[in-house]
């Protein structure tokens, strides 16, 4: 027992503690990472996490919730995206088409450097409200592995519909325009 | 004109070393420290990746505005986020990655050296010539085990 108490032995066992302890830490840390890329919980009839995010111009920040009542196209996109050029277009037409009917298009530019996706929005006449995820921390809550990436969502908040890749013209129409009770 | 000619002197006084110092830096120089976000490995074994070729690109051309290293990694995190460097970061509790193994090499040289200090002591009593008779064999037996 006396041995046990001697200093050597505590450090010892205190160092091995603390290498045991971070261990257990990375193991249950990468756990829960692999996990949330592995499962895909986020399918039509899921609520929408929660995003909040600044604007893409630098003047402000903009929540998914401030869009509750709204029908939303939320796209997740990039200058780099080669199809997000274009879909761009006509994600722009289509916010100008269902803005008067309670819709938007919301802009999520992710992993960009910021005065190229400034210019690919200038390129394009974007004018509906992009967002700036620079590390892309909500591509983890959206399980989004790839741009383009869209989410329509419902004026109650939930998800409506997943387009991976690409919209187009017939996806819109055919999630869209049922939930802004729009003309066809 | 001699004073035109003076302030050209001096001009090319002042900005022929910092051209000669520039550029200060290299693409290849950082890509093993810089991340490609989107396919999680460093830049220069992200070969393919549009997402690592814009930040290249980014690179380069802060490379060719004479940024130093430091420079152009500060910019990346202002862009990307810290998650973008390869190294951690010398604060916060980043620190930690580079403390505890530098603790932990330095506890290890300790408990070697105590550990050999002890042995070298323990072999020193054992050569010496234990008192005679039973009491003293077991006082040296007491005193080795520690009881």
């Amino acid at each position: 027992m006396k041995r046990l108490l001697a200093p050597l032995p505590i450090a010892l066992l205190t160092g091995l503690f603390a290498l045991f302890a971070l261990l257990v830490y990375g193991l249950v840390a990468g756990g829960a990472e692999r996990r949330a890329g592995e499962s895909s919980q986020l399918t039509e009839g899921s609520s929408a996490p929660a995003l909040t995010l600044p604007l893409l111009s630098g003047r402000g920040r903009r929540s998914l919730a401030d869009y509750r009542g709204k029908v939303v196209v939320l796209n997740f996109w990039a200058s780099w995206c080669e199809p997000c050029r274009d879909e761009s277009p006509l994600l722009e037409r289509w916010h100008e088409r269902i803005e008067k009917d309670g819709g938007a298009v919301l802009g999520v530019n992710v992993l960009d450097v910021s005065d190229d996706a400034r210019a690919f929005a200038a390129r394009y006449g974007l004018r509906y409200p992009l967002l700036r995820d620079r590390d892309g921390r909500t591509l983890k809550d959206f399980e989004v592995a790839g741009q383009p990436w869209t989410f329509v969502i419902g004026r109650d908040g939930r998800i409506t519909a997943v387009r991976r890749g690409p919209v187009d013209d017939a996806f819109l129409r055919e999630e869209v325009l049922p939930l802004t009770g729009s003309a066809s | 004109m001699r004073r035109a000619l003076l302030a050209a002197l001096i001009a090319a006084l002042v900005v022929a070393p910092a051209a000669a110092a520039c550029p200060r830096t290299s693409v290849g120089d950082l890509e093993d420290e810089v991340q490609c976000l989107e396919c999680g490995v460093p830049l220069q074994l992200a070969t393919e990746s549009p997402q690592a070729n814009r930040e290249r690109a980014l690179i380069a051309r802060l490379v060719g505005s004479c940024a130093s290293k430091d420079e152009i990694k500060d910019r990346l995190v202002a862009e990307f986020g810290p998650r973008v460097l390869t190294t951690p970061d010398d604060d916060g509790f980043d620190l930690a990655a580079w403390v505890v193994p530098v603790a932990a090499l330095l506890a290890g040289a300790v408990a070697i050296g105590l550990t050999a200090r002890r042995w070298r002591r323990s072999r020193r009593n054992g050569a010496e010539p234990t008192p005679s008779g039973d009491g003293g064999r077991l006082d040296a037996d007491i005193e080795r085990y520690d009881l």
